[in-house]
């Protein structure tokens, strides 16, 4: 079981866009407090209400083109179905992402949308623990 | 960055000799300040590009060059198909062929000054802008094919513009090659409803005047004069370029190895052209190539039809349409003989000079316009391509201010009400739908676009036409 109280998500500096750091003691909520950090890209994640759930299964060769793939996934559904997600729960094994996502529609005056994300880079991008032990799942993303 | 370890060429020029992996130099153009303020990982940026397979001449970077992913923005590199060369995702970036067009006017600022409250209200209620905004158009599988087919040209079929449009557009609005069955459904998906839509982040339209006129030939061959009016529209392939974009970078990345291409950084994700992901992304970037230039042909209808609501004489005429993210199959001299090549511009404009054929036949006296989009509250320039460029760094010059703080910093220092009211009180309406995107988009959070200007044209990259102001700018 994941230490909760440890986990968080914050935003790092790069010129043309913005960095998204989710920390966590397990990888997967790692995973999780990275989606958060890229939903406060757009708005403040805390107004996102979990009105609607949806599944996402993804992908990759290993941990750093899984966090990728899994935020742009995050990033197609919210283009696709208009959508702001606000509660992640995520696991992972074998390469694999399994994840239950919860958000609601779009709404201009209740969410304040500042900017859309194109994408999820490969820049600075590193999915590892860092020398607190702790879970890091990062990457720059393009708005 | 630490001018040290460059060798000085020229006032504008900086150059690496290459070592490591490097297969060429690294130039930079700018002045001492702009390049003493660059980020340090441009340099590191181009000198992994110098490093790809087949590049040819150089890495160059532009005077508004900054940390990108994989290629700096403000990147420029060639590569020669024969030679090994690649094609690289992220050398064109998420918003294929992302761009500008500028519209010249027959209406004065006075025109403007007296409705521009009330056309910059209709202007925002006309152009869809910001997040989740979908267009007015809802297109089939198959309209979307076609689309992408033919781009601008499918736009003005649909009556979305005049066959003059087509001509003032690069590859005259559309791109040839694009090959839609490479485009995923995905990505066709997520354009379905976004035909016509501005976007946000730095995407904008704007009202400008022209302030300044530099030279008088080449600003009456685009039909500029002090005191007229231009229309400008920023923006790129939504929702298709970025999803077409995030496949292939991942493609890239996993079939690097197996093209026998060592990485520098996962980032620099490419293919040989001679392969097949070469090969499918080619044809697939084409046609995010096409979404782009008609998606910005929708939105120049979608201001026709505001403006001449608010003021039924006003005409607006494409001066021209020009992509910054974008490879173009190109043809260059390389050590005197003409060579094909696949050009790079990563947040770089296409310039070509004078006598140029892949230029409308009236601006073959004055050059290629190269359009520069500034921030809401400062300067925005028409330039034209020179002879020069071609030889400098393929025919290419910067495209705006570049950024010089990052957008958390940025919301760190301005409130997007306070910017609105500054810029209010020196003229200039903004309309967007996003305060908080306001203050990430604040002026001062981008160089200064007229030093900017000025080393593109000390370096010889490029000559200034007209400097234009905003008067009305409606923000994604």
């Amino acid at each position: 079981m994941a230490d909760r109280k440890r986990a968080y998500w914050e935003h790092f500096e790069h010129k043309a866009d913005i960095g998204v750091r989710g920390v966590a003691a397990c990888k997967a909520e790692a995973f999780e407090q990275a989606a958060t950090a890229m939903t406060a890209v757009i708005c403040d994640p805390a107004v996102v209400k979990a009105a609607e759930q949806i599944e996402i299964c993804c992908q990759g060769d290993d941990d750093e083109i899984l966090l990728v793939d899994w935020l742009n996934r995050l990033i197609y559904e919210m283009d696709i179905r208009g959508m702001l997600f606000g509660k992640f729960e995520v696991s992972i094994g074998n390469n694999k992402l399994q994840a239950n996502v919860w958000g609601e529609k779009c709404d201009r005056q209740k969410h304040q949308p500042a900017v859309e994300i194109k994408g999820a880079t490969y820049t600075e991008l590193f999915v590892g623990k860092n020398d607190k032990e702790m879970w890091v799942a990062q990457c720059v993303v393009d708005v | 960055m630490d001018t040290k370890k460059f060798k000085r060429i020229s006032e504008y020029q900086w150059q690496i000799e290459p070592c490591g992996k490097m297969r060429v130099p690294v130039i930079i153009f700018a002045d001492e300040d702009l390049i003493s303020e660059m980020d340090e990982k441009v340099c590191e940026q181009a000198a992994n590009v110098a490093a790809l397979p087949g590049i040819v001449k150089a890495s160059y970077a532009m005077p508004d060059a900054h940390w990108g992913y994989g290629f700096p923005i403000g990147g420029v590199a060639a590569f020669d198909p024969d030679k090994g060369g690649v094609i690289s995702a992220g050398g064109v970036g998420f918003d294929i062929s992302c761009g500008v067009r500028a519209l010249r006017t027959n209406l004065t600022i006075d025109d403007i000054e007296k409705v521009k409250k009330t056309l910059a209200d209709l202007l925002a209620h006309k152009i869809p802008a910001g997040v989740g905004s979908r267009g007015k158009l809802s297109l089939s599988l198959s309209q979307l094919d076609d689309m992408l087919t033919s781009g601008g040209q499918w736009a003005v079929e649909e009556g979305f513009g005049t066959k003059d449009d087509l001509q003032y557009s690069e590859e005259n609005g559309c791109m040839n090659g694009a090959k839609p069955s490479y485009v995923s459904d995905y990505a066709k998906n997520r354009q379905k409803n976004e035909v016509g839509t501005l976007g946000s982040g730095n995407h904008y339209m704007e009202v400008q005047k022209v302030v300044e006129i530099f030279d008088k030939n080449i600003a009456d061959a685009y039909g500029l004069k002090e005191g007229g009016i231009v229309i400008s529209i920023h923006c790129g392939s939504r929702g298709l370029g970025h999803q077409i974009g995030t496949e292939f970078l991942k493609k890239m990345a996993e079939t690097a190895k197996d093209n026998g291409i060592d990485l520098p950084e996962r980032e620099l994700a490419c293919a040989p052209l001679k392969s097949h992901v070469g090969q499918q992304y080619l044809g697939a970037m084409r046609a995010g190539i096409n979404c782009a230039i008609a998606n910005r042909q929708v939105l120049t209808h979608l201001v026709r039809e505001a403006l001449t609501t608010i003021i039924p004489k006003a005409e607006l005429k494409l001066i021209y349409d020009v992509s910054h993210n974008t490879c173009k199959e190109e043809t260059h001299k390389v050590n005197g003989k003409n060579k094909r090549l696949f050009v790079h511009r990563k947040g770089a404009t296409r310039a070509f000079g004078p006598g140029s054929e892949q230029i409308p036949e009236s601006y073959r006296c004055a050059g290629q316009p190269v359009l520069i989009g500034g921030t809401m509250g400062t300067a925005s320039y028409i330039l034209a391509g020179t002879k020069e460029s071609e030889a400098l760094a393929f025919g290419s010059s910067c495209h705006g201010a570049g950024r010089n703080m990052s957008r958390k910093a940025a919301t760190k220092l301005w409130r997007g009400s306070d910017v609105v009211r500054k810029l209010a009180s020196e003229g200039i309406v903004i309309r967007s739908p996003s305060m908080r995107g306001v203050a990430e988009e604040a002026p001062d959070a981008y160089k200064n676009v007229d030093t900017v200007v000025d080393a593109a044209e000390g370096a010889g990259l490029s000559r200034k036409a007209a400097r234009l102001i905003p008067m009305i700018c409606v923000k994604g």
